[in-house]
């Protein structure tokens, strides 16, 4: 009962955003949002044909982009679909800005001609509402519906106003078919119209692409817009492993282009080694605090404190400082005469910076739980041994130290699980070869704005530190972490 | 190893020195990057090293301009104020919710009382970026990002954590039996927490609160993302500052937060010894 308000709250607030960014990794309806029609067209053609699809992909497509670019949508899919295909986000937005002025205008012009009525809007609102002719005419249906929905947004009044190129460029289709097929239709005025469609002067909208730009009689595009057409997609995830998908299936990127692989290498590499130095470090400091009267430990457990309770900022920045080549470290060698004005070290804006950083800010996370562990080895044990003969390091080695593995591996995995999450240390003293995942991640949210990728990646850091924290609870216990 | 006997061996003896010096070394790390920015915030150039004047205690190499900077410039105070309107608030959120739900996960029978507390802990586990990702994403969809309640409900997530094991400590060994005396007394549910289990963890409560006052003040990834530039804080200011031209300031600002935590620090520590003292455990 108490529990409840404090769970719903860390549901809401914590739980859910974080399912929320598991789901964007998969995510993938962008496509089918936008080329709604053109996905059900290309289902019949196969990337395999080695060629660009059909005039009734094309077809499709037209009405699509023409509605896309009218919601200014199309730019959005075009850079989404560039992170699989280079090159696909400027044919969208070149094509965007040609696809109102194709030839289609002819078949507007002609139907007008034929009758004045297909100028009329109201007609066409009453033709639409029938039923029969909403199934004879699916195409004409389902464009001249978008177009109305199109008008209202754009806040005019659809019953007052012609139809757009592309619903005639659907009429014209719908009754060729029909005609082709010989089906017979009640309406008069669809019926003459269907006789005389096959006199109608025709534009091949293939042909409007592929002058539009020439890429669209490449079918390696088409073959990227037809593999993530699916609600759902891999691509996130092979993307943040290094890998693509291909009409062959996932394959390994090109050696040149991988990137994440190594990320990860060095974020847990550097992480490992940043967790090595906090023993070297933390060890001897824990040894002293547990082997000093209390009072005395009390008062040097102050120094171990003090950083940990001082901002994260704060000694970032200090670093920072003591670092650059006109920093404090620098000009105290200088002037010791240890290196020379034109030798100052650069120890900032790279891994080192990254990892002296960092392993000061992490020593107090191994220091206090080994010294909670060590406080409770017993030194008669110590004595024991020595009192058996053995001498001070094999009475170390052989007694005290394998009791003291337990803090070791605690303070490891707490200072593992947080290092390879660091985001401000190495964003600000790593420079380009100290950043770690993370940097990478924030990148791809606030300026790639390739949250898929960004999801994925957070997806695949986020499982390896449950893992840790799944066996840092086994082996240490949650309840068992200590404060201050 | 406390002392040195009088029949060490004199590799013994360097050992023992040695082991002290490398200590020694070890605790400077710690703390001389902290105390080095306290002098150079009085530097009177815009440099990030002792200047020669400095060194010589010459007084004109001194100067408050850049503490000056700090509670003058409009960038700076602003961020100031919006620290002080949003770390309060979302201290009191966690205090509140932490606290019921540590005395709710102390009562012997909890359904699924591991997977609970490794949901309400998991917080401070999962690393900054993804917790502000996913912050991100799911506070645009419902309206939160950017807004000053959506920053206040994400400090006050992460500094749950702190709440739920520092008052879960102080839980540890209370005499159940007092909360029944009361009870027999005469006194309700109500009367019973606030005038005897209240005062006996109130330590914990405190120290919990800091820790989570601590974790919004000081905090910086999730506010880059949840809020917007009506919510800049303190670190958020310090960590575009150090990003790109950094400005000496940083230095005054860092040097007034090291006085903040020592303070806290102090605090934390009188708390946790006091509540040693009357729960009996040492």
């Amino acid at each position: 009962m108490l529990i409840a308000p404090l769970l719903i709250f860390v549901l809401i607030t914590f739980i859910f955003p974080i399912s929320d960014m598991l789901f964007r990794s998969v995510e993938n309806d962008i496509v089918s949002d936008t080329l709604p029609r053109t996905v059900v067209a290309l289902e019949s053609w196969s990337a395999e044909s080695q060629e660009a699809p059909d005039e009734d992909v094309f077809a499709a497509f037209y009405t699509d982009l023409y509605l896309a670019q009218e919601y200014k949508t199309h730019t959005r899919l075009g850079s989404r679909l560039n992170y699989q295909q280079t090159g696909i986000s400027s044919m969208f937005r070149k094509t965007g800005r040609r696809v109102k002025r194709f030839d289609t205008d002819v078949y507007t012009d002609q139907f007008e001609e034929l009758d004045a009525k297909w100028a009329d809007p109201s007609y066409w609102a009453s033709l639409m509402n029938n039923e029969r002719v909403q199934k004879q005419l699916p195409e004409t249906a389902s464009s001249y519906t978008a177009w109305r929905e199109l008008m209202v947004e754009e806040g005019d009044n659809p019953d007052a106003e012609t139809p757009e190129d592309f619903v005639y460029t659907s009429l014209y289709r719908d009754l060729m078919h029909l005609s082709e097929n010989g089906a017979s239709v009640r309406n008069a005025d669809v019926r003459t119209a269907m006789n005389a469609v096959s006199g109608f002067e025709s534009v091949s909208l293939k042909e409007q692409f592929i002058d539009a730009e020439d890429d669209w009689a490449d079918p390696k595009y088409w073959a990227t817009i037809k593999l993530y057409s699916g609600n759902y997609t891999p691509g996130y995830f092979l993307n943040a492993v290094d890998m693509e998908q291909t009409i062959n299936g996932a394959e390994v990127k090109p050696e040149n282009e991988r990137l994440y692989g190594t990320l990860f290498a060095r974020t847990i590499y550097m992480s490992l080694f940043i967790m090595g130095c906090t023993i070297l470090l933390g060890y001897p400091v824990a040894f002293l605090l547990a082997n000093i009267s209390r009072r005395s430990a009390n008062m040097l457990l102050i120094l171990v404190l003090l950083p940990f309770w001082t901002s994260l900022l704060v000694r970032t920045s200090a670093w920072k400082v003591l670092l650059q080549q006109q920093g404090v470290i620098n000009d105290i060698l200088v002037w010791s005469g240890l290196i020379d004005e034109a030798g100052r070290l650069i120890m900032i804006n790279n891994q080192m910076g990254t990892i002296i950083a960092m392993t000061h800010i992490l020593l107090p996370f191994m220091i206090l739980p080994l010294y909670s562990v060590m406080q409770t080895i017993p030194p008669s044990y110590v004595r024991a041994a020595k009192s058996l003969g053995a001498n001070d390091w094999t009475a170390f080695r052989r007694v005290y130290f394998p009791q003291s593995i337990p803090g070791i591996g605690a303070g490891s995995i707490l200072v593992f699980i947080m290092s390879i999450g660091y985001y401000i240390t190495p964003e600000i003293v790593g420079g380009t070869q100290g950043v770690f995942i993370s940097n990478r991640i924030a990148y791809h949210i606030s300026s790639s704005l390739n949250w898929g990728l960004a999801s994925a990646l957070g997806a695949i850091l986020l499982a390896v530190v449950l893992i840790l924290y799944w066996l840092y609870d086994r082996f240490v216990g949650i309840d068992n972490m200590k404060l201050g | 190893m406390i002392h040195l006997p009088n029949y060490a061996s004199p590799l013994q003896k360097f050992w023992f020195y040695a082991f002290r010096v490398i200590c020694g070394l070890v605790f400077f790390f710690l703390i001389a990057p902290i105390v080095v920015v306290i002098p150079l915030s009085f530097n009177a150039e815009d440099f990030f090293t002792f200047t020669k004047e400095m060194l010589a205690f010459d007084p004109a190499g001194y100067s408050l301009r850049h503490y000056e900077d700090f509670f003058t410039n409009p960038d700076w105070t602003g961020a100031l104020y919006n620290s002080i309107r949003i770390a309060p608030v979302a201290t009191l959120l966690s205090v509140g919710f932490g606290t019921l739900a540590a005395i709710g996960l102390s009562q012997s029978h909890v359904p699924f009382k591991r997977a609970i507390m490794a949901i309400l802990i998991s917080p401070m586990i999962v690393p900054l970026v993804i917790s502000a990702a996913g912050m991100y994403f799911f506070y645009s969809r419902i309206g939160l990002q950017g807004t000053y309640w959506g920053v206040v409900m994400a400090h006050a997530v992460l500094g749950i954590p702190f709440v739920i094991i520092t008052v879960t400590a102080t839980l540890v060994g209370f005499d159940r039996s007092l909360t029944r005396a009361a009870a027999n007394l005469g006194a309700n549910p109500v009367t019973t927490f606030f005038r005897i289990q209240m005062p006996l963890i109130l330590p914990g409560i405190i120290s919990g609160g800091l820790f989570a006052f601590i974790t919004s003040f000081d905090e910086v990834v999730v506010v880059l993302f949840v809020g917007s530039a009506g919510q800049k804080t303190l670190p958020w200011q310090m960590f575009t500052g150090l990003r790109e031209q950094i400005s000496p300031t940083i230095l005054a600002v860092a040097s007034i937060m090291v006085l903040l935590s020592i303070m806290l620090l102090a605090l934390v520590e009188i708390l946790r010894r006091r509540s040693e003292r009357i729960r009996g455990v040492s």
